[in-house]
């Protein structure tokens, strides 16, 4: 964990409510995908979270959605501005258990760190495919991204607004030969996963927190390992750990 | 040259700033981002006689200039804490720490305080007689002078090392509380712990927390904390730490003025990590832009 400051290059809308924002400065302790950032906002006593879109040895890039007036007030900060952020949080992913053909999926705001995730695995020669979940057309985004990289990528709307319509679970279950899951989204989405394939593999959660480095205790959760922190032990699970 | 040194209970501080309880862990997680020698001292995680994984989550909800905790005593009990954890805190903390326990009864208490009391690392014992986030233990002994005042009897009984009792603001008359744990021969007292809040989500119609309600901490409540300190430093001689909403050099002077020895910091450490270098740093000098040199010379000097 490093405490520093960034200077805002980029903070533009992607999509409906969903705002990308990249940041120069230290990234020097962030060491895995699926790690986060903890953001402090003026005006606004807690700080933060999100998670990692992808980062290299200057730049990080968050995409967050306006689920309040603290992310609201972020989304009108401009380039140049700068921000106080707690870096290298959270365990994030681990790629060794992938196997060759891992699937990644990924539902509305939960879909940014399996970005991280997937130029990893491909820089590792496995063969990714990505299915992304969303619940409408205007909700879309980061497709292409994950098309330059992925070995394939399948995207669903609930609505049917755009490619398959369905859930992320019924585009699980018309895939084989894959050897792992990674997971981030809603915990409905990641609940339904889990029941439905029997893979093993790595489930990135959300939990409100207090500090997101693991003194407080406010965002802890019950694993058949006993009680784990989100924002330290996690916020990554293994599958076989979970308890619903 | 300006001496930040105060004397807690029989022992010395190199300065009045303490890590409160349940925002700084055992330590480790700070100290990872800095040497967490500078602090006079830091009171360890509310630790309880069994195991505890605490309340549901959510447990935290953001406020105007604070927060709601309703973590409810997640620790690993006091046997895992004094047999693992504070061995290990001696490879990264070389100071005496206030052990803070929790109980649900009397003997509880007295048996954690015990255990706590027999580690070589911990210097002092303060007793957590007012958490608003669990049931039928805790702040049930911190809202009766009596009940309170059994407890200190019961802790004194098995603790060679000074006790503090650190007390809820829930409370009608706070130096009545602390006057029943000084006779009850309370080494010192600490005050605030958090304010029970609550907040609503607009879109569910219901707390936020799971536990409904919770306690509130942070900068907001800095004026009522320091007014119950002033209260308490009128009604008792024993040393008081002072805690509620503290975030800087001038609001720990503050606390000294109105009667504390020593001062915890709360929430600013989950804001901002590193908020007690950067008040303990800024400490000297503030004391010489005030004509300070030493911090007994200011104790308590907002009430004559």
């Amino acid at each position: 964990m490093k405490q520093g400051l960034y200077i805002i290059a980029e903070n533009f809308r992607v999509a409906k409510d969903l705002y990308k924002m990249t940041l120069l400065g230290d990234t020097s302790a962030i060491s895995a995908p699926g790690q986060f950032v903890n953001i402090k906002l003026d005006g606004f006593y807690l700080r933060r979270p999100m998670s990692v879109h992808h980062y290299d040895s200057n730049t990080l890039t968050v995409i967050y959605k306006i689920v309040g007036e603290g992310t609201r007030a972020l989304s009108t900060m401009e380039r140049g501005a700068s921000l106080d952020l707690l870096t290298g949080l959270g365990n994030g992913f681990s790629t060794d258990r992938s196997g060759t053909r891992p699937v990644l999926i990924g539902g509305g705001s939960g879909i940014p760190p399996l970005y991280q995730l997937c130029l990893k695995l491909k820089n590792e020669g496995k063969k990714p495919s990505v299915i992304l979940g969303f619940n409408t057309e205007a909700d879309m985004f980061c497709i292409d991204e994950f098309a330059r990289i992925a070995y394939e990528v399948r995207v669903c709307t609930a609505d049917g607004s755009f490619g398959e319509k369905g859930l992320v679970t019924d585009v699980l279950r018309d895939m084989d030969g894959y050897t792992y899951i990674y997971a981030c989204g809603p915990e409905a989405m990641l609940h339904a996963i889990y029941d439905a394939s029997p893979i093993g593999g790595q489930f990135s959660f959300e939990e409100r927190m207090g500090c997101g480095f693991g003194a407080c205790m406010g965002c802890t959760c019950k694993t058949k390992y006993g009680s784990k922190r989100i924002c330290k032990d996690g916020p990554v699970l293994e599958k076989e750990e979970i308890v619903w | 040259m300006v001496n930040t040194k105060v004397n807690l209970c029989g022992l010395e501080l190199d300065n009045p700033v303490i890590p409160a309880s349940g925002t700084f862990g055992y330590g480790e997680e700070f100290s990872a981002l800095y040497d967490i020698n500078i602090l006079g001292s830091f009171s360890f995680k509310g630790t309880t006689k069994e195991p505890r994984f605490g309340n549901p989550t959510p447990r935290i909800a953001e406020c105007s200039a604070g927060m709601l905790n309703s973590v409810g005593l997640q620790n690993p009990g006091i046997d895992e804490v004094v047999q693992s954890i504070l061995p290990k805190m001696q490879t990264y903390f070389h100071k005496p720490v206030i052990a803070n326990i929790g109980g649900f009864s009397v003997e509880e208490y007295a048996e954690c305080a015990e255990k706590a009391a027999a580690a070589e690392n911990v210097g002092w014992i303060e007793v957590n007689i007012s958490c608003p986030n669990v049931h039928g233990g805790g702040l049930s002994f911190g809202t009766s002078p009596k009940a309170a005042a059994e407890v200190t009897k019961a802790v004194k009984s098995v603790c060679q090392k000074p006790v503090i009792m650190k007390l809820s603001p829930n409370v009608t008359d706070i130096a009545e509380m602390a006057s029943a744990c000084e006779q009850a021969g309370a080494d010192g007292i600490s005050l605030i712990n958090t304010l029970m809040g609550m907040r609503i989500d607009l879109k569910k119609r219901k707390p936020i927390l799971a536990n409904k309600t919770g306690g509130f901490s942070g900068p907001a409540v800095f004026p009522v904390a320091l007014r119950m300190v002033y209260e308490v430093y009128e009604a008792v001689k024993i040393p008081i730490i002072g805690m509620g909403g503290v975030q800087s050099a001038q609001d720990v002077m503050e606390m000294i003025l109105a009667g504390a020895t020593a001062v915890q910091v709360g929430a600013a450490n989950l804001r901002e990590p590193m908020i007690c270098k950067t008040i303990i740093e800024e400490l000297p000098r503030l004391m010489g832009s005030l004509g300070i040199s030493d911090l007994s010379e200011i104790r308590g000097a907002a009430h004559s």
